[in-house]
């Protein structure tokens, strides 16, 4: 599992470089994610833009990372291929994350 | 699309492990390569398969014991993909598939649920889901619809 972040005036963005998150790496995807976003104070956004498959170990691990950076601060997703967005909206997990169709979109918005 | 209309069948079998669900879904698609799916159906097909694969890998042959194997019979009829998928694991929880229940998202955010997607997953996108233990052996059938193009 790699991820790689670069950091946005309080934010930080983190990009998923790899085609899925799915059972096999879902441990490591959670426990990477505490590294990058407890090296950070703000809120996050989540680059998908390479990931075309998320099953739903993968949809858990990103709820855990989510529930790991605490209610003051928000975990969003952007660049999700359409089988990924089906899978958040499916379960209805697209009501919980703020989600965009691309990165631009994702940083264009302020309150992120 | 007249590929489509073909029917046709095949067989995979893998070892589980922790790979096992990636493995046995590369060998599907190849499989598929014939049926020209677009994207939707392939990714229907493949969060079902997923799913179900990840279920057996984690349930019937739990970590620590002998690796089993995992046997995908798959084949092509008018109303879509039929899949069986054997193992030779421990049975289902009071020998039922459970019934996969929508996860209850109003709720706080340390409450909400990192897990138990997968059963709903699968019975909301595949059709005819029956689940039989046969002696030593669990037998999963379920269909995926796939839309057909006639000409």
């Amino acid at each position: 599992m790699n991820l790689t972040s670069t950091t946005d005036g309080t934010r930080r963005i983190v990009t998923v470089n790899e085609s899925r998150i799915d059972a096999a790496v879902a441990l490591s995807f959670k426990e990477l994610m505490r590294v990058e976003t407890d090296e950070a104070t703000g809120n996050v956004i989540l680059n998908l833009e390479q990931v075309q498959f998320v099953d739903s170990s993968g949809l858990g691990a990103i709820v855990a990372s989510m529930k790991m950076m605490g209610s003051s601060r928000t975990l969003a997703l952007a660049g999700l291929t359409p089988t990924v967005e089906k899978v958040f909206r499916l379960t209805r997990m697209d009501s919980v994350f703020p989600m965009f169709t691309s990165m631009e979109d994702a940083l264009a918005d302020t309150s992120i | 699309m007249t590929h489509k209309n073909k029917n046709f069948s095949f067989q995979i079998g893998v070892v589980s492990g922790p790979l096992a669900a990636r493995e046995a879904l590369a060998e599907i698609f190849v499989a598929l390569e014939p049926m020209s799916l677009d994207v939707e159906e392939l990714g229907t097909i493949e969060l079902v398969m997923a799913e179900t694969l990840n279920n057996i890998v984690e349930h019937a042959y739990p970590a620590g014991s002998h690796p089993g194997r995992i046997e995908i019979f798959g084949e092509s009829k008018a109303d879509g993909l039929h899949f069986r998928v054997e193992d030779n694991g421990l049975t289902m929880p009071d020998g039922h598939a459970p019934i996969g229940i929508a996860a209850d998202l109003d709720v706080d955010l340390m409450d909400l649920p990192e897990g138990g997607f997968g059963w709903f997953l699968i019975r909301d996108l595949a059709k005819d889901v029956a689940y039989e233990r046969l002696g030593e052996k669990n037998v999963l059938n379920l269909r995926v619809a796939i839309t057909r193009n006639e000409p």
